[in-house]
């Protein structure tokens, strides 16, 4: 499988990490539904926008990081999985 | 209490799911894989990491490129909008006029892009053009074949004759969508035209407004064919826009890797505006 169309095993990883993500959130809907709330985001949002967010912005900050610094990108993962948790505590 | 809503609905997604699975979720998978190898030919690829996303965003060429197409894509919409809603303003209400109108207007609308760019292409040569011909005849010195400027002018003009009329269709209907009650209140306060247009009829179009401007900004964001077809994105590299360099870089050169990691970026610019607008047209929808 893995080598089919030359998948390499970080992409899978990646691929692997966000399915996982959503999985888990589907459960986590499930099991306690949320609801909309306003936090330190100028709009209201739900779980799900505010994961949304997240991960679009940590795909802006590994980007950032490549742009203007040599620092290895696990800091630019770091940064952004607090980022993340802080968005989905606070947003 | 909150009702807990049953979600076993979902289930009946899963046929489209699998749709756009094979259609766009493995497709974006592959460019993700792509950018990260230097793939020679079948089974002679090298894991090049990050690599690529590096070099892209320190390339010159395409920050040049960028930069070029967020100025096209806000001189389009700083145009087009403005202009389409002044059209609406002055089409006829209703009637055989208001029929011939949306026709007319609809015309560039039914033009494939690469035809558009021929007509232009023709239109604009200064030996059998009759734009060209004509600026050549007043004495204006036109060339948008060498001439930056020109070759500019006469993109953003082609595109705000092949677009504005979506904004003004789009716009017409939302016009037509506010009731005469508000106009009749407006003319008992003795309300000035500018005052109607302010407070009555752009608020009511608001929501409409915020669909064009996505529409032409996404459209105007990717264009490709028309310029391709009207300057070859010339002379230079002045109107060379993103997507042309994208595909230079990815069928001219067959620099998978590269193009890969650069079409990355431009879908992640592409999803954040998308979000954007997508989000301030769902809070407007939340005010109403």
């Amino acid at each position: 499988m893995i080598a089919w169309m030359n998948w390499t095993p970080s992409v899978a990883i990646f691929f692997a990490v966000i399915a996982g993500i959503l999985a888990f959130m589907t459960v986590y809907e499930v099991v306690s539904p949320c609801t909309e709330r306003k936090g330190f985001l100028p709009i209201s949002t739900t779980r799900g926008d505010r994961l949304f967010i997240g991960l679009l912005s940590a795909a802006y900050i590994h980007l950032a990081f490549l742009a203007v610094s040599d620092i290895t990108l696990w800091v630019a993962l770091a940064v952004s999985v607090v980022w993340l948790l802080v968005l989905l505590r606070w947003g | 209490m909150n009702k807990v809503p049953n979600n076993r609905a979902w289930w009946l997604v899963l046929p489209v799911f699998i749709l756009v699975a094979f259609s766009a979720l493995i497709p974006l998978m592959t460019v993700v894989n792509y950018s990260v190898q230097d793939i020679f030919g079948p089974g002679n690829a090298y894991y090049v990491g990050t690599e690529w996303f590096r070099e892209v965003l320190a390339d010159e060429r395409l920050r040049e490129s960028l930069l070029r197409q967020f100025l096209f894509s806000g001189a389009v919409l700083a145009i087009q909008i403005p202009l389409g809603i002044g059209v609406a303003l002055m089409m006829p209400k209703s009637g055989i006029k208001a029929s011939l109108c949306l026709i007319l207007l609809a015309v560039p609308l039914l033009i494939p892009w690469n035809v558009v760019g021929t007509i232009w292409q023709i239109f604009g040569r200064g030996d059998i053009g009759l734009f060209g011909w004509g600026l050549n005849a007043l004495g204006v010195d036109y060339n948008y074949t060498g001439n930056t400027v020109d070759a500019w002018l006469t993109v953003l003009l082609m595109d705000v004759w092949h677009w504005t009329p979506l904004v003004a269709l789009l716009c017409y209907s939302g016009l037509r969508a506010i009731p005469e009650a508000f106009y009749q209140a407006a003319e008992i306060d003795r309300a000035s035209k500018w005052a109607v247009f302010r407070y009555i009829q752009l608020p009511r179009l608001k929501s409409v407004l915020v669909i064009a401007v996505l529409l032409r900004f996404m459209d105007s964001f990717m264009i490709y064919t028309e310029p391709f077809v009207l300057t070859g994105g010339g002379p230079g590299s002045s109107t060379t826009f993103l997507s042309q360099t994208l595909t230079t870089m990815a069928i001219g050169q067959f620099d998978i890797g590269r193009a890969a990691a650069f079409s990355l970026i431009y879908f992640l610019i592409v999803l954040l505006v998308s979000w954007l607008f997508f989000t301030a047209i769902t809070h407007l929808d939340k005010e109403k």
